[in-house]
């Protein structure tokens, strides 16, 4: 029975109507005479709390909400990458089509082009047994990406394959396959749906060890995340979260990424929308539109719908994973779904916890980081995928001890920390060093090891190492002058800066400085440390460190990140030599200077 | 705003709250809804639906409630949302903060009518601003570079020079190579009358008024009325923009007079504060009004926003200016130690942004070393800064030669490239030939984020 009751309140996004008792919890509705989408938050008697994901204006008491029966779903099947969706998965072009230039009220669409017709290859036969997860054959979605159509994960565990369509080309209304289990009949289509809030079932999840190569060398190198991983960058405002997150996006080795601009800036998400059809994948050379989603629900666009971008992004995310891809998800910003979560509250008159968020707080936040995860997919053929969740929070002021904050800590594993100090400095990406970790060192040290170099795990702590050892003495330095320390110390402190500008501050927006390969990372830091090194070793043999600070060498060491692009990296086996040549001349002159010593 | 009379008449007022009035008795108003009220003594004033349900309506009053009667007061529902007339005779007039003429003069014959409360834009159909707007202030040129679309808030504090930088701005603004004027909407949002006349007088020196629409809500106005004052003005300005084609640049100023007004309703309202008692929803409201700026593919204007807001005592961690930074595309920030020396314009550009400078600036646009110079300028005031905490504790005898360098740089940095004259308009080329000089006073091994074939071509300083 479909409930139908009138609208007995109205206030912003929030609306109360009576005669729902045969409304669910959160069941979809239309709301009022221009068809609103809608969401049951609360039942109270026959009185349904409804949350409307577009704007009320205009809206009156006595008008009609129709529930549909079915909770809020996504339409999950070939034709969903590439397009840029609002928090509901309504493409924008569409709306664009119908309503202009700007977003209109009460328009229907379809998530995807139900006529397109796409190139089937059927991967099972008749009398084949399938269930929940199975592979029933391909398409190709983008260049980029095979798409596999996949038997929905409510389906009956073994069904037989009654029919299937021979390879050619449909739309995906077409029937691709009938199963019949126990006299029941279930005809599939290319798509299937399924409810947002409810995480898509996996067979076995995995742990964690193959790192999500990001390009940036401070993320990579020093706080890696790994596929099926969690990661938090928060950070105050001119930070740099939205690049950091555009650069992963853009750059992580993943084969879908999935954008959800949650209550952020316009410009940003036409920005991706102008700039990713124009990138190409360092790996396929594909423009990377071809492997992206994306999710946006600006800061002007209404309230409710912020809390929905979210489930929304994640459970197309989890599709793909299905199909045995690993997919990273960037949310930017959580913060502003946590609000949308506090607003909501508000009107239900909800008894606050911390700062008027609600008590759910938590435990919604630690819902969501869940659904990450590396996991063997149901069914067959078999085949593992991840999902990898990067949530960008914004904390009021810039402080952390915020509720956004502390909570999401609690559920990441990786936690990149902007300093509001280093932005000033215009040092990007402002990750602080010292504030930052990664829980994933140690699972991903072995692909490194193996993979791309054999003493990477030492390169990194050794030259980490320098790091540390100059955030201790920056505090003499600032009490007592840098001429206080030793020069040993004081070389300490030199190499620091070189790590800092040529390692760690990495230009997002320099053609070849965006992206740094894994061995290029390497190399980089290997020099570094071996400048280190040798400066020590001439340090003891009497050269002066104001000669090690006048060498030609360190110019070209910092500038090596965006001189020397990916396919020239045999100039850094040069500088290498450079480095050794350069201090045996330092060498020598400083022991013929003793020798006419010596000879006075 | 004509004064219309149709509409349903209620006169059941059953409480006055703040600025709040609840009205019961109600058989239709909607949500959003425009509602006219009669005091009893004739006098006529707006307001509009915060809440409806059957048989009741909680309304906001924008001239205040002040001599409101629970009897004798009537509520007309208009049946329609807020909306603006808007027209080309807008141009060169004078409005107040509900967008009613001040100037004397007939109202304007409108062309439409626009509801102030605007539509989201879809990014799907913006067209992503990179054309570099010369402001002719070097520190804005140089390194905080404005582009059409974009919105760009100036961060100051009581007394500092926020209107005089706004004003120098509205006067230069141009966009290199085309002869394309800036029309100017201004909204005063309960700002002192000295203050809106200022920016009133520089507009009429320059012959800039004929091009410009004012919206004032002065010190003294309702305060409740400031909640309509930056959407009538947006709406005047997207209407310029993307109807009539002309690039607008709209001054708000002082926003943080709009979100104590917000601040006064919610707290009448009961509702439950987020930080220092400002709604949970001041964000996406700031937003809904900052957002109202960009471009639009296949039309030929822009709405570039310059909002200018006050941080109580100083503090940007303060939640107004904290949550516009968070919409803005970067921010202004004025500093109070570069007012006290006498610099003018007092830009700390290091608490400073512009984050769509990277797409406005470069090969084809600006100069390709633009973008890199810009880096370099920051690299440099910012080590100055350090070695100058460093001096004031070891002295200069203290400091090594780069350091000193760099002090030296640092005051050739807030003296010849930061400080100009309010009326001195330098051409991007003088800007970065500016900018080269100071960067020449350091060794050459210092500039590490430019480029070696621009350092060939520009530096002059030696090894």
């Amino acid at each position: 029975m479909v409930a139908k009751g009138r609208i007995v309140w109205v206030s912003g996004p929030a609306v109360k109507a009576d005669g729902m008792a045969a409304a669910k919890m959160y069941e979809t509705v239309e709301v009022g005479d221009s068809k609103l989408i809608g969401e049951v938050i609360r039942l109270t008697g026959d009185v349904a709390f409804i949350q409307v994901y577009e704007s009320t204006s205009g809206l009156k008491p006595g008008e009609p909400v129709v529930g549909t029966g079915q909770p809020l779903s996504v339409l999950l099947g070939p034709g969903v990458i590439g397009k840029i969706y609002d928090g509901i998965q309504r493409p924008l072009d569409e709306i664009a089509e119908k309503s202009g230039a700007f977003i209109g009220r009460g328009i229907q669409t379809t998530p995807v082009d139900m006529k397109k017709k796409y190139h089937f290859k059927p991967s099972v036969k008749k009398g084949d047994e399938v269930g929940p997860g199975y592979i029933l054959g391909t398409v190709e979605e983008t260049p980029l990406l095979t798409h596999s159509i996949l038997v929905p994960p409510d389906h009956a565990q073994g069904a037989k394959i009654t029919d299937v369509a021979p390879e050619g080309d449909y739309n995906i209304e077409h029937v691709i396959a009938t199963t019949e289990k126990a006299g029941k009949k279930v005809e599939l289509k290319m798509y299937h749906k399924w409810p947002v809030r409810k995480p898509r079932p996996y067979a076995e999840r995995y742990d964690p060890t193959v790192p999500l190569v990001t390009g940036q060398r401070v993320i990579d190198t020093y706080f890696p995340i790994a596929k099926g991983g969690t990661g938090a960058i928060p950070g105050g405002f001119g930070t740099g979260k939205t690049v950091t997150m555009h650069q992963i996006a853009k750059w992580a080795d993943s084969k879908v990424v999935v954008y959800i601009g949650c209550g952020e800036r316009g410009n940003e998400m036409t920005e991706v929308l102008v700039e990713f059809p124009h990138l190409l994948d360092p790996r396929s050379g594909r423009p990377l539109m071809e492997r992206t989603v994306l999710v946006a629900n600006t800061s002007n666009m209404p309230v409710a719908a912020r809390e929905a971008s979210i489930y929304t992004g994640v459970t197309m995310a989890e599709y793909y994973r299905d199909m045995g891809f690993d997919v990273v998800l960037v949310a930017d910003s959580t913060s502003r779904w946590a609000e949308a979560l506090r607003e909501m509250s508000g009107r239900l008159e909800e008894m606050p916890a911390e700062e008027g968020y609600p008590s759910y707080l938590a435990s919604r936040l630690a819902e969501f980081y869940e659904r990450a995860g590396r996991v063997r997919a149901l069914g067959s053929p078999d085949r593992a995928g991840s999902v990898t969740l990067v949530g960008a929070v914004s904390p009021s002021g810039a402080d952390f001890t915020e509720p956004v904050t502390t909570h999401t800590i609690r559920f990441i594993k990786t936690f990149w920390a902007l300093d509001t100090r280093l932005a000033y400095s215009r040092h990007y990406p402002s990750i602080n060093w010292m504030q930052s970790y990664s829980g994933y060192l140690e699972d991903v040290a072995k692909w490194w090891r193996e993979n791309v170099s054999g003493d990477w795990y030492e390169l990194r702590a050794e030259s980490y190492q320098i790091l540390q050892r100059e955030d201790t003495l920056k505090e003499i330095v600032r009490l007592l002058g840098p001429e206080a320390l030793p020069d040993e110390e004081k070389l300490v402190l030199e190499v620091a800066r070189m790590i800092k500008i040529g390692i760690l501050q990495q230009n997002s927006f320099d053609k070849i400085d965006t992206y740094c390969s894994p061995e290029k990372q390497v190399k980089l830091v290997k020099l570094m440390v071996k400048f280190f090194k040798e400066a020590q070793k001439a340090l003891k043999s009497e050269v002066s460190l104001a000669d090690i600070r006048a060498m030609p060498i360190i110019p070209q060491l910092l500038k090596a990140k965006f001189e020397i692009p990916e396919d020239q990296l045999s100039r850094l086996a040069d500088l290498d030599k450079q480095v050794d040549e350069e201090f045996r001349k330092l060498g020598s002159a400083s022991s013929k200077s003793e020798e006419v010593k010596v000879v006075a | 705003m004509p004064e219309t009379t149709s509409g349903i008449e209620y006169t059941k007022v059953a409480e006055i709250k703040g600025p709040l009035m609840v009205i019961d008795g109600i058989t239709k108003a909607s949500f959003d809804e425009l509602v006219e009220i009669e005091t009893s003594e004739g006098e006529r004033r707006l307001g509009k639906v915060l809440e409806v349900g059957f048989g009741k309506a909680v309304v906001q009053v924008f001239e205040g409630t002040t001599g409101l009667t629970i009897t004798g007061t009537k509520a007309k529902f208009l049946g329609k949302t807020m909306e603006m007339p808007v027209s080309q005779e807008l141009l060169g007039r004078v409005f107040d903060g509900l967008g009613r003429p001040n100037d004397g003069l007939p109202d304007p014959i409108a062309d439409k009518f626009l509801d102030v409360n605007g539509e989201p834009m879809n990014p799907e159909r913006r067209e992503y601003p990179t054309s570099f707007i010369q402001t002719g202030v070097s520190v804005i040129d140089g390194m905080l570079t404005l582009v059409r679309g974009q919105k760009l808030p100036i961060f100051s504090g009581s007394g500092m020079p926020h209107n005089i930088l706004a004003a120098q701005i509205a006067r230069q603004a141009s966009v290199v190579g085309t002869k394309e004027d800036f029309a100017v909407v201004f909204a005063a949002i309960g700002v002192q009358y000295s203050e809106a006349q200022y920016f009133k007088r520089s507009l009429e020196e320059s012959g800039a008024l004929r091009r410009s629409v004012l919206f004032l809500n002065l010190a003294d106005d309702p305060a409740i009325e400031r909640i309509i004052t930056p959407r009538v003005a947006l709406t005047v300005a997207e209407y310029l923009a993307y109807d009539l084609g002309m690039h607008v640049l709209a001054i708000l100023t002082d926003m943080t007079n709009y979100a104590e007004a917000l601040r006064e309703i919610s707290a009448a309202r009961e509702e439950v504060p987020g930080r220092k008692g400002y709604p949970g929803y001041l964000y996406t409201d700031l937003a809904n009004n900052y957002e109202r700026a960009g471009r639009i593919k296949g039309k030929n204007g822009s709405v570039t926003q310059v909002p200018i807001l006050s941080m109580p005592a100083d503090d940007i961690t303060h939640p107004i200016p904290d949550l516009t930074g968070y919409i803005t595309e970067g921010q202004i920030v004025l500093g109070r130690d570069l007012f006290r020396k006498g610099v003018y314009p007092p830009v700390n550009v290091l608490m400073s942004l512009s984050r769509l400078m990277k797409d406005g600036v470069g090969e084809g646009k600006t100069r390709a070393d633009h973008a890199e110079v810009g880096n370099q300028m920051y690299d440099l005031y910012s080590r100055a800064q350090e070695v100058r905490a460093l001096a004031e504790i070891v002295g200069r005898a203290g400091l090594t030669g780069t350091d000193l360098k760099y002090l030296d740089a640092g005051d050739m940095f807030e003296n010849h490239f930061l400080k100009q004259a309010p009326d001195e308009n330098r051409n991007l080329e003088e800007t970065l030939s500016r900018a080269w000089e100071v960067l020449s006073t350091l060794p050459e091994g210092e500039l590490t984020k430019i480029k070696e074939k621009h350092i060939k071509a520009y530096y002059k300083g030696s090894k």
